[in-house]
């Protein structure tokens, strides 16, 4: 079932074109990677399908809904993890709650539980610069979590990680994905990590970028780290890295 | 804390020593000026005078810091929000500023009379810059990307400057607001001296036709002493509004 759908998308800045013609789709519980070097309008695309950019032609569509133009239905997490350094994690975390109205005291005890669900237990009250930035990150998840649990979009979200780091994050993350059911739209430029999280990759590239290509990646969820080293891993990788 | 205040400390007791040699050596006659004895001996049998006359000046200045603040914010807000506000009257403000005190205190006594008005309209002029200007550059400096991110959680305008404009520009409020306090207590003490009838500028002229520069000396203290405290107070919100910071210190 679709959950998410970008129906030929396409956006100029200045008479120069960025995107031409996307056209992509997120199923329910799906982990879908959008790969492609920098500058090849990764950011913008997903700019449009939060809804804080018109696109010049085309729409997104949620659950069949158009809400192509309309902030407010789908959240996002970037590289930089934008946790406000005035609020405790807690309260970070709690943000979406507010904005939709809910009072402090129901938000928090509304974040309290998945705490535990996505490994952060015991940094509640701990202010965003006092944590590591892995833990940054999976706050950072965390928070786009509570905004909508059917729909996540995240702008390379680890990629500001030093490598070590990356490897327990991505351990980390395919842990929590077994526990909630999120349909993903991820970006990144790092092809191991779209092989080793993902469903489904579109590869983006050009100028104006264009989905080339998209791939299945057929090996069964959960995946463990060693995966990375497997044959049928490295078989992808090179599908991949000629297709770009 | 303590220890980091000691070299200043010392600075200090150097120069009242040296101060209290120079008089008692008699290079300088003590009705020129005083030795810091005299100066404590003055403010301690002046003391009631001093402190009748304080309650003034300090009533004065709380509510033209209060006004100035709230005239500052509220002038910050709008030309945040509105950029034509911004252009047009941010240059003016900066006027403002250039015009020295003591020239307008005699008009606005010309225009307002002896009473408190005159004396509140100058602390309101001189304290809402500071408090503007902070709030203003603090506006400034929001990470956009955050603001990008809640509004596609579906923030509103308000929810931007509850969340993040304003937490954002608090250290750049509590700078302007350390300024405006202590110009508030200086504005109400030149106000006062420039025309009026109580407060620690009119006993300051008083003192001053009379020749008692011991009293001066301890008035002088004593204004100085008001504006630390008033500084002071500013800092200890700064840290109860702001606990994030402290985490930093510790670290």
């Amino acid at each position: 079932m679709e959950k998410l759908e970008i129906k030929n998308v396409s956006k100029s800045f200045d008479g120069k074109p960025v995107l031409k013609d996307i056209s992509i789709e997120l199923n329910k519980g799906e982990l879908v990677c959008l790969l492609g070097v920098s500058g090849s309008g990764k950011t913008t695309l997903f700019n449009i399908i939060s809804g804080l950019l018109q696109p010049d032609g085309g729409s997104v569509l949620l659950d069949g809904e158009d809400i192509t133009g309309k902030p407010g239905h789908i959240s996002y997490m970037l590289q930089k993890d934008l946790l406000l350094p005035y609020r405790t994690v807690e309260d970070n975390v709690a943000l979406p709650l507010l904005l939709k109205g809910v009072k402090k005291k129901t938000s928090r005890a509304q974040v309290f539980p998945m705490f535990d669900t996505f490994g952060l237990n015991g940094v509640q009250k701990k202010y965003p610069h006092q944590m590591s930035g892995g833990m940054r990150q999976r706050a950072a998840l965390l928070r786009t979590y509570m905004f909508s649990q059917d729909v996540a979009l995240l702008d390379e979200p680890f990629s500001a990680l030093d490598t070590i780091t990356k490897s327990s994050v991505h351990k980390w993350y395919l842990d929590v994905m077994e526990n909630i059911k999120l349909s993903t739209l991820f970006i990144t430029h790092d092809i191991d990590e779209a092989i080793l999280l993902s469903d489904r990759i579109y590869l983006l590239s050009g100028t104006p970028g264009t989905i080339t290509s998209e791939i299945k990646i057929r090996e069964p969820k959960p995946r463990r780290e060693d995966f990375t080293t497997s044959p049928v891993f490295l078989e992808y990788k090179r599908q991949i890295l000629s297709l770009l | 804390m303590l220890k980091r205040s000691i070299p200043s400390i010392t600075a200090v007791a150097l120069l009242l020593l040296l101060w209290q040699t120079v008089c008692a050596v008699g290079v300088i006659p003590s009705y020129m000026l005083p030795s810091p004895l005299e100066v404590l001996r003055a403010f301690i049998s002046e003391f009631p005078q001093l402190f009748e006359n304080s309650l003034i000046t300090l009533e004065e200045a709380f509510v033209g810091l209060f006004l100035g603040v709230s005239v500052g914010f509220a002038a910050a807000v709008l030309m945040d929000t509105f950029s034509v506000l911004y252009k047009a009257f941010y240059p003016l403000l900066v006027i403002t500023q250039t015009v020295p005190s003591v020239a307008i205190a005699p008009l606005l006594v010309l225009w307002f009379g002896y009473e408190m008005t005159p004396k509140i309209v100058l602390i309101v002029i001189s304290t809402f810059f500071p408090v503007t200007v902070g709030l203003l550059d603090g506006f400034r400096s929001v990470d956009k990307d955050a603001v990008n991110l809640l509004r596609s959680m579906g923030a509103d305008r308000l929810q931007i400057f509850r969340y993040i404009k304003f937490p954002s520009a608090l250290p750049q409020l509590f700078s302007g607001l350390r300024i405006a306090a202590a110009y508030s207590v200086v504005g109400a003490v030149i106000s006062e001296w420039l025309g009026g009838f109580g407060g620690l500028g009119v006993y300051m002229t008083r003192v001053k036709k009379a020749f008692a520069f011991d009293k001066m000396f301890a008035v002088i203290f004593l204004i100085s002493g008001i504006s630390l405290a008033l500084m002071a107070l500013v800092g200890l919100m700064e840290k109860k509004c702001m606990p994030y910071r402290n985490f930093d210190k510790n670290k």
